[in-house]
């Protein structure tokens, strides 16, 4: 795992979480991870929904970039067949509502309940939400893809998150370079280990608790 | 009377000093970039804008804030602008984090005359502290309440002359939210079109929400913002 960098990490665990869509749905990626996950689906029925106002996101060519059609992270995107756009309210109507099948977001702490952190740090100003708690409350499924550990190598799978929490929800997996856990019961269950990870590592990074 | 002015400084004649002002746009895309430039040209101050982010640091929004006519903003990801963290720690600027959904929720309910309503986005985080909790039916929610101003500031892409609107692609986005919840709704459009050319079906915004219409001036591109 040591020799394996930033990039090549992040797409490793966008095409296992890849692996877990089937069509049909509608899934709403979040910024970072996430949004690579994209590149990895190959199932034509699966439709992908942005907070900002469409359902029906696709990839865009160089040459047919629109500076008013973006994605949540305001990257240029394209419009599929059977696309349609609607207001912020609809939008987050169908995220609140549970019309979303699954959310896959970033976090930066998870707790052994499945409850994540992932929208401010103690210490610093508290400046930006987004659509994080309203994903989390909403979603009828909610996949969280992150790096196992911090840059210092402390476990980001804890006991208890430090950090604020986004939501009493517990999300439903969780996917990092090393493993891939779900959450039953509002306990950890460890269903994979990634390629190259071995039980041992698993363990020594993971400070929550957690079942084989 | 006639909607339509190509006067930026006579849209904006309704802004004035205090007032609440909605500013439409996710970033820079559907955002009233001329109008907002206009406000940055107008003397006005302690306005508390209520926009999904404050612009960029030194665009859009960002202008408004350093030049310290802003003394509230109201939204839901102002990580985008450096300088409003800046401007907070200065205790410069009052701010309201929303979660985006309830952001968006909140001038709709305004807009429909409602005073609030409740939602499970936010319980038992932080930006539930000070809300009240009800449980309905076994499910704990947090009321939030209607936001409603006295300006809103929006992107379309087309009018009609009577005030009419249709969007284009994700410059949507709050901009028909906002048009119901003002009490004086400015819209800045790519083009201005007779009643009836507009299919009455595609109206996303009918007319009876607009007051004032102006041709955009400033229009965003793929080389960034430029003058029409």
């Amino acid at each position: 795992m040591t020799s394996m960098n930033k990039s090549d990490m992040q797409h490793v665990i966008a095409k296992r979480v890849a692996q877990e869509l089937e069509g049909p749905c509608v899934v709403n990626l979040g910024i970072g991870i996430p949004t690579l996950v994209a590149e990895y689906m190959d199932a034509a029925d699966i439709y992908l929904h942005t907070e900002n106002g469409l359902l029906g996101v696709t990839d865009v060519e160089a040459d047919q970039i629109d500076p008013n059609l973006v994605n949540a992270g305001k990257l240029p995107v394209g419009e599929a067949i059977g696309a349609s756009y609607f207001n912020s309210s609809d939008s987050f109507a169908m995220i609140r509502g549970g019309h979303v099948d699954v959310a896959i977001l970033g976090a930066l702490q998870v707790e052994q309940t499945g409850v994540i952190a992932n929208w401010a740090v103690p210490g610093k100003n508290i400046m930006g939400v987004g659509g994080a708690m309203d994903l989390l409350v909403g979603a009828k499924k909610v996949f969280v893809t992150m790096s196992h550990t911090s840059k210092d190598g402390s476990s980001k799978i804890l006991k208890e998150c430090t950090y604020p929490i986004t939501s009493t929800r517990s999300v439903d997996m969780i996917f990092t370079e090393l493993a891939v856990f779900k959450v039953v019961d509002h306990q950890l269950k460890l269903v994979e280990l990634m390629p190259g990870a071995t039980i041992e590592e698993v363990r020594e990074k993971t400070e929550a608790e957690f079942t084989e | 009377m006639s909607k339509i002015t190509d006067s930026i400084e006579e849209a904006l004649s309704h802004v004035e000093s205090g007032n609440t002002v909605l500013v439409g746009g996710f970033g820079l895309v559907g955002a009233p970039l001329s109008l907002i430039e206009g406000l940055t040209e107008k003397d006005v101050k302690d306005l508390t804008i209520v926009s999904n982010n404050l612009g960029e640091s030194g665009k859009g929004l960002g202008i408004l804030l350093n030049q310290n006519k802003i003394k509230k903003g109201i939204g839901s990801y102002f990580t985008s602008n450096r300088d409003v963290g800046d401007k907070y720690q200065k205790g410069e600027i009052e701010l309201e984090l929303l979660p985006q959904g309830t952001l968006a929720e909140s001038m709709r309910a305004g807009g429909a005359g409602l005073g609030g309503y409740y939602t499970t986005t936010g319980v038992g985080t932080d930006l539930a502290k000070g809300k009240e909790e009800r449980e309905i039916d076994g499910v704990t929610y947090i009321f939030e309440k209607a936001i409603r101003a006295d300006v809103a500031l929006i992107r379309a892409h087309k009018a009609d002359t009577l005030g009419n609107l249709v969007y284009y692609k994700t410059a949507r986005n709050f901009n028909p939210l906002m048009a119901t919840a003002a009490k004086k709704v400015i819209v800045e459009v790519d083009e201005i079109v007779q009643p009836g050319e507009l299919n009455p079906e595609e109206i996303v915004t009918p007319f009876l929400y607009v007051d004032v219409i102006i041709k955009a001036q400033q229009i965003l591109t793929n080389e960034g913002v430029v003058n029409r």
